[in-house]
């Protein structure tokens, strides 16, 4: 599903590079629940976002479903992030302006077409089906990443990449998201990548990468 | 896959709702189009009515005229106007009418500053002196009386018709017909009152005095050529055809040429005008005048633009995370772009429409309650409407790019 060989990211920094990630080697296989712990600035981020096709590395290969995707185009990546990646945000991010179904259907705007039962089903499955009017302030935070979920959820990404998604919530709103995220992965078989640094957390996942100065130091089966 | 655009269907919303978050705002921005687009349209159509109410008062005095005037003579270098010269006779009109094709009437006519007197009332105005042949060149009607006949002009018959507004001015609500008016040392029996052609060009014969010109010439002293013709302020002939005219008026010059034993070298004695060229003239005039309303209105259309551009840059920076968000579910550069510039363009649509209903309304006003004709003409609707578009796509271009070219990654983060 995702093989990562080598990767590396160097960021310019005035005259002298920073080097964040400094040749990570990775496989990550369809259905797989995996955590990638770490301390800030070992990483995780910068990971994700290649990961995610938010971002190229300088060197390295990154294969996501067989296609090596390092080298594309800005356009090609936009449209594998349309297609294949689901993002759920520490922030949420949702548009303010839009309804929770509306938000749902950004999902799939430029993902091939917006299919309105589908994002009904969609916030059905992580329990709004009574909020689909409703605006993100009129939403608590655990609602509105439940929005979020369903948002990614809709256009059956190959694989979802969550950043810290409990950050921002008390913990019985996040243990709420983490059992939504289990339990979309014990029905659907959804692959997910879960950036934290809570323990807790990450013990929900089936594996722990352990990630500092942009090396993975250590990977742990639970 | 391979859509170069996401759908429309898909981007309504999207632009939709970019546009009415903001309602006060997309308004305001939309005024400054508004406003341009508006003055464009009302400009334009005063432009436009003005020349079309002074084209049909040209063609209100009659139809394919040609008008003769003395002059046009150059002496010491100085080329004197028409008019001011005692080339033109009596006799050259009569040539003119058994000589030249096409023409079917010739009306000369001469004038003179006369006192009039009516009941007391003394004034002072122009007199002129007619035969028959005006009132199908000029194409008059009565509202009153009969004009002047050939028996009237053959005998000198000491008779007048008068405009309309000679005749409320000297004879208030009575009855002019049959009344007496004393001009300079004559007395003259109204016969006929003309119509109201409204205000014309060259020679309107609202404020005229007419008597057959024998008579005139019996009552001033008549001037005379060295040959001993008679002089005539102006001939007015009608030709058959417009197309003719060309012929007519080059025969003519070469009829005249030869009686006033004009030599090559030398210029015309008089100066020849036809309706046609009164009109293209003038409309010329107008057209430029209407240009030049447009383009001071098109000044106001272009800030209205730099207003469009502002808000964009503003809404852009405002949306940026937005902007992030579309990217991370997978929108391109060219959506996002699309996405603004699509909202530019609309904002400036619905104001071009808007400001067309507000420009029509003032030509509507301004024509009905200013008294002035206007004409709203499509050419100019769809011009404006489009350049506002255009406006729109152009100011839009820059901001929109901006937010097309932002990084995915900055973006989220911003706040």
């Amino acid at each position: 599903m995702i093989q990562l060989e080598n990767l590396v990211k160097v960021y310019p920094m005035g005259k002298r590079e920073l080097t964040v990630l400094k040749g990570i080697t990775l496989n990550i296989e369809q259905g797989e629940l995996v955590a990638v712990m770490g301390p800030s600035g070992s990483g995780k981020t910068t990971l994700l976002n290649l990961i995610g096709c938010l971002d190229k590395p300088t060197s390295g290969k990154y294969y996501l479903d067989g296609r090596e995707v390092s080298r594309l185009s800005s356009n090609e990546l936009a449209a594998i992030r349309g297609q294949k990646i689901g993002f759920i945000f520490q922030t949420f991010n949702l548009l303010s302006r839009l309804t929770a179904l509306a938000n749902v259907e950004l999902g799939m705007t430029y993902a091939g077409g917006v299919n309105r039962q589908r994002a009904i089903e969609a916030l059905a499955k992580v329990g709004l089906s009574d909020r689909v009017k409703h605006r993100p302030v009129e939403l608590s935070g655990g609602e509105q990443q439940r929005v979020a979920i369903a948002r990614a959820l809709v256009k059956n990404p190959s694989v979802f990449l969550a950043d810290e998604p409990t950050g921002q919530l008390d913990s019985r709103s996040g243990e709420e998201i983490i059992s939504i995220l289990t339990s979309l992965h014990a029905e659907q078989g959804i692959t997910l990548l879960l950036v934290t640094h809570d323990i807790n957390i990450a013990r929900h996942c089936q594996r722990i990468i352990q990630l500092k100065d942009g090396e993975v130091v250590g990977e742990e089966s639970i | 896959m391979k859509k170069k655009f996401v759908g429309a269907s898909m981007l309504a919303p999207t632009v939709w709702l970019g546009l009415t978050t903001h309602k006060l705002r997309s308004f305001l921005t939309m005024l400054g189009i508004i406003i341009g687009v508006a003055a464009v349209i009302s400009l334009m159509s005063i432009g436009r009515g003005t020349q079309a109410n002074i084209v049909s008062r040209i063609q209100n005095l009659g139809s394919n005229l040609l008008f003769i005037s003395p002059g046009g003579t150059t002496e010491g270098g100085v080329r004197a106007g028409p008019g001011s010269a005692s080339t033109l006779t009596l006799e050259d009109a009569t040539a003119i009418q058994q000589d030249v094709p096409y023409i079917v009437s010739v009306a000369p006519s001469n004038s003179a500053s006369l006192q009039i007197v009516v009941a007391g009332q003394n004034t002072r105005s122009q007199v002129s002196g007619i035969t028959p042949e005006y009132q199908q060149a000029y194409n008059l009607q009565l509202s009153a009386g009969d004009f002047i006949t050939d028996y009237d002009y053959q005998r000198a018959m000491k008779v007048a018709v008068l405009g309309p507004n000679v005749a409320n001015t000297l004879f208030k609500d009575d009855d002019p017909v049959g009344q007496t008016v004393r001009m300079g040392n004559i007395i003259v029996q109204v016969i006929g009152v003309l119509q109201s052609k409204g205000q014309s060009f060259m020679g309107g014969t609202d404020d005229a005095i007419l008597v057959p010109l024998t008579t005139l010439q019996q009552t001033v002293a008549q001037q005379l050529t060295s040959s001993g013709q008679h002089v005539v302020r102006s001939v007015v002939m009608q030709v058959d055809d417009q197309q003719h005219a060309a012929d007519v008026t080059s025969e003519i010059i070469a009829l005249l040429r030869e009686r006033h034993r004009l030599a090559d070298s030398t210029d015309n004695d008089f100066t020849i005008t036809s309706q046609e060229d009164i009109i293209n003239t003038i409309s010329a005039a107008t057209s430029s005048m209407t240009l030049l309303l447009g383009a001071i209105a098109a000044i106001a259309l272009l800030v209205g633009g730099i207003g469009v551009m502002n808000i964009m840059l503003v809404s852009v920076l405002e949306r940026t995370r937005e902007i992030g968000i579309r990217k991370a579910m997978g929108a391109r550069d060219r959506d996002i772009w699309a996405q603004f510039l699509i909202e530019a363009a609309l904002l400036t649509f619905a104001g071009g429409i808007i400001g067309v209903a507000v420009g029509w309304g003032v030509s509507y006003l301004v024509s009905s309650v200013g008294q002035m004709t206007t004409v709203v003409s499509a050419d100019i609707v769809i011009l404006a409407v489009s350049v506002s578009v255009g406006i729109g796509i152009f100011f839009g271009f820059y901001p929109a790019w901006n937010a097309s070219r932002l990084d995915p990654i900055q973006a989220l983060r911003s706040e």
